[in-house]
């Protein structure tokens, strides 16, 4: 898995690209949790190529969003495959994360 | 045959008799030459006494030499300086006593003197024949085969020469210069057997000298007592006239001088010696296998001493990369402050470094070792030494001299073969450290496997309205699939599946949590939103922060034919309605339990209620088989799932299983599947 942190037209954006498994999840924390230490308010996940996110993964999801709330930080996950969303959805994770289909919306999301 | 403690017995009982018998037998002979009459004794006693004599002193001190072979030669030497000291005391004393009493009638009288005289053969015997057994103790250590024959033949030359003492014609002829001619030839031939001297330290060397001078001068102060007395009518039994005697004095003193002189040359190449012993020792040290951190340590440490003493290096210093930041020194003769100055001068001064002659990377092996001279007050040469792992650099060894080109190319070997047997050593124990690790980490597997299959139940709680079945796989890495019933009242039932995730003993601990929860809450009959509600409450307070459990929880009512669910982030469940003939999934809104972990949890499910009608199926199972994957990489999915609960519906709960797992395993292709599975089958009646 490779993931990447930029900014882009001032929006802050994790890239994740590869399958995120037990192993990598720790990275996807790392990123996370080194945008929140930076003091960014809004982030943007770009999911367009997550193949796979194993329980650990979503674990590292789920393990932010007290954290998010309480600094009222805004997170928006973008370009989930069919799968990769119905994994979310499957837990419940849709109903407490932000999630859209493109990065325009999930601009919007933000900047709206 | 005699024992060992016989043999002495009887050869001391024998050497004293024939030593008496001689004693009393020469004056009778002095006396009947002297004057002229015949007593009718015969003059061959005087010979056979001296020769058995002779006979029985050489195996009694065979015998007591036989039990000494952890002797070491220091103290073999000093047995015959021992031996040799008491005969020369012995018999100073008696020459003192004689010239003190000189003048009176009873020092002068022939008996006496007879008597004193063989006292001191007595003496001379013992003394050399003692030596001469542990000379040839000494000849024969490392022993080949040729000189263990060459020995065996001047062994019975001389025990054979014995017999020439028996007749006086002999003496001094031809014959018997011939006879003496051969065995100390033979004598000579031994003698350069000086194998012994080369593995005497420093210090034993000089014991040695001194000893072997001091045995000298006892042999030649016998010698000269012996040709003091030659003419002396008094004396019958001669040693000089006996050529066993005179060869084997020949013999030990000559073996005495080349041992003196071989032990004396060899003094100044004893360090070298003794230095190149320790590095055999040391590499011996380096290459035992260990099994603890410490032990590690002790690697560097004797690599170090060795290294320094391999190269006379008067200071060196290693420093182990455990990590970049923290690198672990071991010093030695070097203060922590002098290697930091030291270390920065390597590092910056390095194009004002002269390099040794000779001493390119090349020659070395490669392996980045560097010798150079360095401006520095203290040292003037150093060598560099990086000890390279497998697959990493260890560590760095640093060797100081006080002189300038301290490093030539011979020390540079020794130092790169020790650098390379610590090398071994530490990847050794590495590997040992990780097939130990390996080991734990299966025997803590195979704990968690137990405990996951003793979490399961063992039966399954139905009654008259209902069949029911369920199966669970566990992969090789234990995974947390979870299933469980409990009767809440005779017509009353729920049924829980799960899955904890994480894996391994942490996925067994949620699971037992999770089981103790599932247990406490069903008895207490709460609808199935209440029982998530409280279950989160519950495993929130205990799941690490990034575990989750996914669950769906049901309320079967066979008086009502009712079932209550809800679904906690599980995969939802299939549900067969016989008249229909159709199978769905059962969809409704959830959340994993431990995602929130407080009261708004609640807000996130929902609670579901269905009729059934006998024939209907409700199909439980967790994601191992909706994921499960073919070799192309294709997921068994939800769809396939469903279609073969579709095509199996008539069937009863356990052909419906069986049909389940074997297309699973159709599927995949593999016999083994991947993650844990699990599946629980109920039919209405």
């Amino acid at each position: 898995m490779q993931i990447s942190s930029d900014s882009e037209e001032g929006n802050y954006i994790i890239t994740i690209d590869g399958d995120v498994d037990a192993s990598s999840s720790i990275r996807l924390d790392e990123a996370i949790g080194k945008a929140v230490e930076e003091g960014q308010q809004q982030i943007l996940i770009d999911c367009r190529n997550l193949n796979y996110i194993s329980s650990a993964g979503l674990g590292v999801f789920m393990s932010y969003l007290e954290e998010l709330k309480a600094k009222s930080i805004q997170m928006v996950l973008f370009g989930l495959s069919e799968k990769v969303s119905n994994v979310f959805n499957l837990l419940g994770l849709d109903q407490l994360l932000n999630i859209k289909h493109t990065k325009e919306q999930a601009k919007q999301q933000l900047n709206g | 045959m005699l024992t060992g403690a016989g043999i002495i017995r009887f050869t001391t009982i024998t050497a004293i008799l024939c030593w008496v018998g001689l004693t009393i037998v020469d004056p009778v002979i002095y006396f009947e030459v002297k004057n002229n009459v015949d007593t009718g004794l015969p003059r061959f006693l005087s010979e056979l006494f001296l020769t058995g004599y002779i006979i029985a002193l050489y195996f009694y001190y065979q015998r007591r030499l036989a039990d000494t072979d952890n002797l070491n030669f220091t103290d073999l030497l000093w047995r015959v300086f021992v031996t040799g000291l008491i005969a020369t005391i012995i018999s100073v004393c008696l020459q003192f006593f004689l010239s003190f009493f000189s003048g009176s009638k009873l020092a002068e009288h022939w008996l006496l003197l007879s008597f004193v005289y063989h006292i001191n053969i007595g003496l001379i015997l013992a003394f050399i024949i003692s030596t001469f057994l542990v000379w040839k103790k000494l000849v024969l250590y490392q022993k080949t085969k040729s000189l263990l024959n060459t020995w065996h033949i001047f062994e019975y030359a001389f025990l054979g020469s014995l017999i020439l003492y028996f007749f006086p014609h002999v003496r001094f002829n031809l014959l018997f210069s011939l006879i003496f001619a051969f065995l100390v030839g033979l004598g000579l031939v031994i003698t350069p057997n000086l194998k012994w001297i080369a593995f005497l330290n420093f210090k034993q060397k000089w014991k040695s000298i001194l000893l072997i001078l001091l045995i000298i001068l006892y042999l030649g102060y016998f010698l000269t007592y012996l040709f003091n007395n030659l003419g002396n009518e008094l004396v019958i039994s001669d040693l000089t006239h006996h050529v066993s005697v005179l060869a084997i004095f020949a013999f030990i003193i000559l073996y005495a001088i080349a041992s003196l002189l071989v032990t004396l040359f060899n003094l100044p190449t004893t360090s070298v010696f003794e230095q190149k012993l320790e590095e055999v020792v040391n590499f011996q040290r380096l290459s035992q296998p260990r099994q603890t951190g410490q032990n590690q340590e002790e690697i560097y440490d004797i690599l170090l001493e060795s290294a320094m003493s391999a190269t006379f290096a008067s200071a060196a210093w290693f420093e182990l990369n455990h990590d970049n930041q923290n690198p672990e020194l071991i010093a030695k003769n070097i203060g922590k402050k002098k290697i930091g100055q030291l270390a920065e001068k390597l590092k910056n001064q390095k194009h004002k470094i002269t390099k040794l002659s000779g001493l390119t990377p090349k020659k070395m092996g490669g392996a980045g070792i560097v010798a150079h001279n360095i401006k520095d007050s203290d040292f003037k040469s150093v060598l560099v030494y990086p000890l390279e792992g497998q697959d990493e650099r260890i560590g760095t060894m640093v060797l100081l001299k006080e002189v300038s080109d301290g490093f030539n190319k011979d020390v540079v070997n020794i130092v790169s073969t020790f650098g390379n047997q610590a090398a071994i050593s530490i990847e050794n124990y590495r590997l040992l450290q990780s097939a130990i690790e390996n080991e734990r980490y299966r025997e803590e597997l195979s704990i968690a496997k137990r405990v996951h299959k003793s979490l399961l139940p063992s039966t399954l709680e139905s009654n008259d309205h209902f069949n029911i079945t369920a199966y669970s796989k566990s992969a090789d890495q234990v995974g947390g699939d979870y299933y469980d019933t409990h009767q809440i009242s005779q017509d009353k039932f729920a049924f829980i599946i799960g899955d904890v995730s994480g894996k391994g003993t942490s996925a067994a601990f949620n699971m037992s949590q999770m089981k103790g929860v599932f247990h406490s809450l069903a008895q207490l009959d709460l609808d199935p939103k209440e029982f998530l509600n409280k279950a989160n409450a519950a495993l929130g307070r205990c799941l690490e922060r990034t575990s989750f459990i996914t669950l769906s929880y049901y309320v079967l009512d066979t008086s009502s034919g009712t079932i209550e669910f809800s679904r906690a982030g599980h995969c939802p469940s299939l549900f067969y309605k016989d008249a229909e003939m159709k199978v769905d999934y059962l969809k409704s809104k959830g959340l994993g339990l431990g995602i929130i972990r407080n009261q708004e949890y609640c807000k996130y499910i929902e609670v579901n209620k269905l009729k059934y009608s006998p024939g209907d199926l409700l199909v439980m199972y967790t994601d191992g088989i909706t994921e499960a994957k073919n070799p192309q990489n294709i997921e068994f999915g939800y769809d396939r799932l469903k279609q073969v609960v579709q095509d199996n519906a008539r069937g009863s709960v356990t052909e419906i299983q069986e049909a389940l797992i074997s297309s699973l395993h159709d599927f995949t292709q593999i016999e083994e599947i991947e993650d844990d599975f699990t599946t629980m089958i109920l039919k209405f009646k």
